[in-house]
């Protein structure tokens, strides 16, 4: 089994062994193996669209938390210029599960904030698995509050697994520093645009996801509780999960179709994994585009736009 | 049929439980074991007269024990659950939401209601732990925005007691984005100066505890209440280390700094009464 593939991906994994098996004996002999290569691909690449064009809720989830996927620290230098991380809460410490920083996006000033979950086991340690404490919430809440000051948009990045809960997120408050972004981003006077790049697990993804324009990558995930949870409380087994991931419709085109979000950004065939330069591409120019019709309203208009879109969500 | 039952218009009926005929007139108490004296232990607020415990209680009682007896008017009496995922595990949810309302009389987990706190006009919100685990849906999320919009308007004090578990999963994503509609309207009272209390009673968890719960003017708690992100199993299962003792109780949250003070039931009416005539510059009440 290659674990580059999930295992219902397991069927390209298979031709795609063919194909690398082939090209070597191709280098070997003279054979002239070019035609069945090219046929080869094409049937992967047809392969790869028709499995993704109905994956589950639960094969979404899968791809999502994909090992390869792109996460915040592989996008900033292909969707920004000119990047400078800003560090530190001002009061405990630097959390870095959330990457915070000013940067420019087709040459204007943004400032960046995006939870990172790490790529290697030093990485993951040290990004905690991209589950911020109160610390790292109150360094976006301070990066948050620069830019309105200096009137950058704000363009936030979401993936985690969800806010830590151990001692030290307890002993700091890390549910009113949550509490506490929900708040000031429902008023903030700068045009805010989140975007759910991997996974978005409950308060932890909320806490950098209020704004004026929310997307979800294609094949990104969004839950009030991860699907192991909701299927722990209620199956009482995490082997119930995929039931779960169904039922709570924890995908792009669920909260689409419930006006939870604004847009679906596509992924290339296979998922951003495949293809982060297209997929970074994709997304930089739909950032520009969003970018550019929120600063074209006045700031007014914006807030209460916000607030009445939050005030809304739900109603029958 | 009685000529009460006669003249009174059909419908739900919601009547405190606690009022209905005792199944004993002796109770226990959960933390202690002594037995009490039922219409003692109610006069005492259910409050353990030995000690101190308290008991939970339902959001109708704890609206009725805290109001002035006079001018109180139920809000947000119209808003409904909604099942806009048509949401089934081994039960649908609506079969749930139907199951919370027999049980508890009521319609959601939250009820809202304008009064007066010793002749101070305020708008108080309570959590019914009883309806599904006192979890925050739509319906939740709504009348507290209702209730903070009233109190926004007419310039009162906002009052609310949480009892919950949190989000309500069952309402997935829409029930996480009630966190962000109360803390939105919450910052509303904040810009024009209206006062929040927020009191936490025994538990108040997840979505809750990161939105409404914790941004209260004054932050206040009963005593022993437990309050926080993370309930104690997640976290025992993360890091693997029993917790320590008195993690998260009302103790605890006050020595870290997350909560003004502590009150006893008996005394969250005067109290909470003196703390909001400072703050609306009105004369301490008194009493006549």
């Amino acid at each position: 089994m290659n674990l580059n593939y999930l295992s219902f991906e397991q069927p390209i994994a298979e031709l795609e062994a063919k194909i690398e098996e082939l090209q070597s004996v191709g280098n070997d002999n003279n054979v002239n193996i070019a035609e069945e290569v090219a046929r080869l691909r094409d049937k992967s690449q047809k392969l790869t669209d028709k499995i993704y064009s109905k994956l589950t809720a639960w094969q979404v989830v899968q791809v999502a938390r994909h090992p390869h996927r792109p996460y915040t620290a592989d996008y900033i230098p292909r969707l920004f210029s000119d990047w400078e991380e800003l560090h530190g809460d001002r009061h405990f410490g630097d959390d870095r599960a959330i990457i915070g920083g000013v940067a420019r996006l087709d040459g204007k000033p943004v400032m960046v904030i995006g939870e990172e979950k790490g790529r290697g086991v030093q990485q993951k340690v040290m990004r905690n698995f991209g589950m911020p404490k109160a610390e790292g919430y109150r360094k976006a809440l301070r990066l948050m509050e620069m830019a309105e000051r200096f009137k950058m948009p704000v363009l936030t990045l979401i993936d985690t697994p969800g806010a830590y809960p151990g001692i030290d997120s307890e002993e700091r408050n890390i549910s009113e520093a949550i509490a506490r972004n929900l708040s000031v981003m429902s008023r903030l006077k700068t045009p805010i645009i989140c975007t759910v790049i991997g996974e978005g697990s409950s308060g932890g993804a909320l806490a950098i996801g209020v704004g004026d324009q929310l997307n979800m990558l294609q094949y990104s995930t969004y839950f009030v509780i991860s699907p192991e949870g909701c299927a722990n409380i209620i199956w009482k087994t995490a082997e119930k999960a995929p039931q779960a991931a169904e039922a709570m419709g924890v995908t792009s085109a669920n909260l689409q179709k419930l006006g939870i979000i604004d847009e679906t950004i596509p992924e290339p065939s296979g998922g951003a994994h495949r293809d982060i330069e297209a997929m970074s591409h994709t997304l930089q120019s739909r950032l520009i585009q969003q970018l550019s019709e929120l600063r074209a309203m006045p700031m007014e208009d914006l807030l209460d736009r916000r607030y009445r879109r939050l005030m809304s969500i739900g109603q029958p | 049929m009685n000529w009460l039952s006669r003249i009174r218009p059909s419908g739900p009926t919601y009547s405190d439980r606690s009022n209905s005929v005792p199944e004993g007139l002796w109770k226990k108490c959960p933390k202690c074991a002594a037995p009490l004296y039922r219409p003692e232990l109610e006069k005492n607020l259910d409050v353990c007269p030995k000690c101190e415990h308290h008991m939970r209680i339902g959001a109708r009682r704890r609206l009725d024990i805290f109001l002035d007896p006079d001018g109180r008017v139920e809000l947000g009496m119209d808003v409904e659950t909604v099942d806009q995922l048509k949401f089934r595990d081994v039960k649908r949810y609506r079969d749930r939401i139907l199951d919370a309302q027999k049980k508890t009389g009521e319609k959601d987990a939250l009820l809202t209601m304008e009064g007066t706190l010793r002749d101070l006009p305020v708008v108080v919100c309570a959590f019914e732990f009883a309806f599904h685990g006192g979890s925050m849906g739509y319906a939740v999320g709504e009348r507290f925005t209702r209730a903070a919009n009233t109190a926004l308007h007419s310039n009162k004090p906002l009052i609310c007691f949480s009892a919950t578990g949190g989000a309500r999963m069952q309402e997935a994503l829409i029930s996480l984005m009630q966190m962000a509609k109360t803390s939105a309207v919450l910052e509303r009272l904040r810009v024009a100066g209206v006062p929040y209390v927020s009191v936490m009673t025994d538990p108040v968890y997840g979505g809750v505890s990161a939105s409404l719960a914790m941004l209260g003017d004054l932050n206040i708690a009963e005593p022993a209440a437990r309050a926080g992100f993370a309930g104690p199993n997640i976290i025992e299962q993360t890091i693997r280390q029993k917790l320590p003792k008195g993690f998260q109780r009302s103790e605890f949250l006050l020595e870290k700094g997350h909560i003004d003070m502590i009150i006893s039931r008996r005394e969250l009416r005067e109290r909470i009464a003196s703390l909001l005539s400072k703050f609306t510059h009105r004369p301490e009440p008194v009493d006549v």
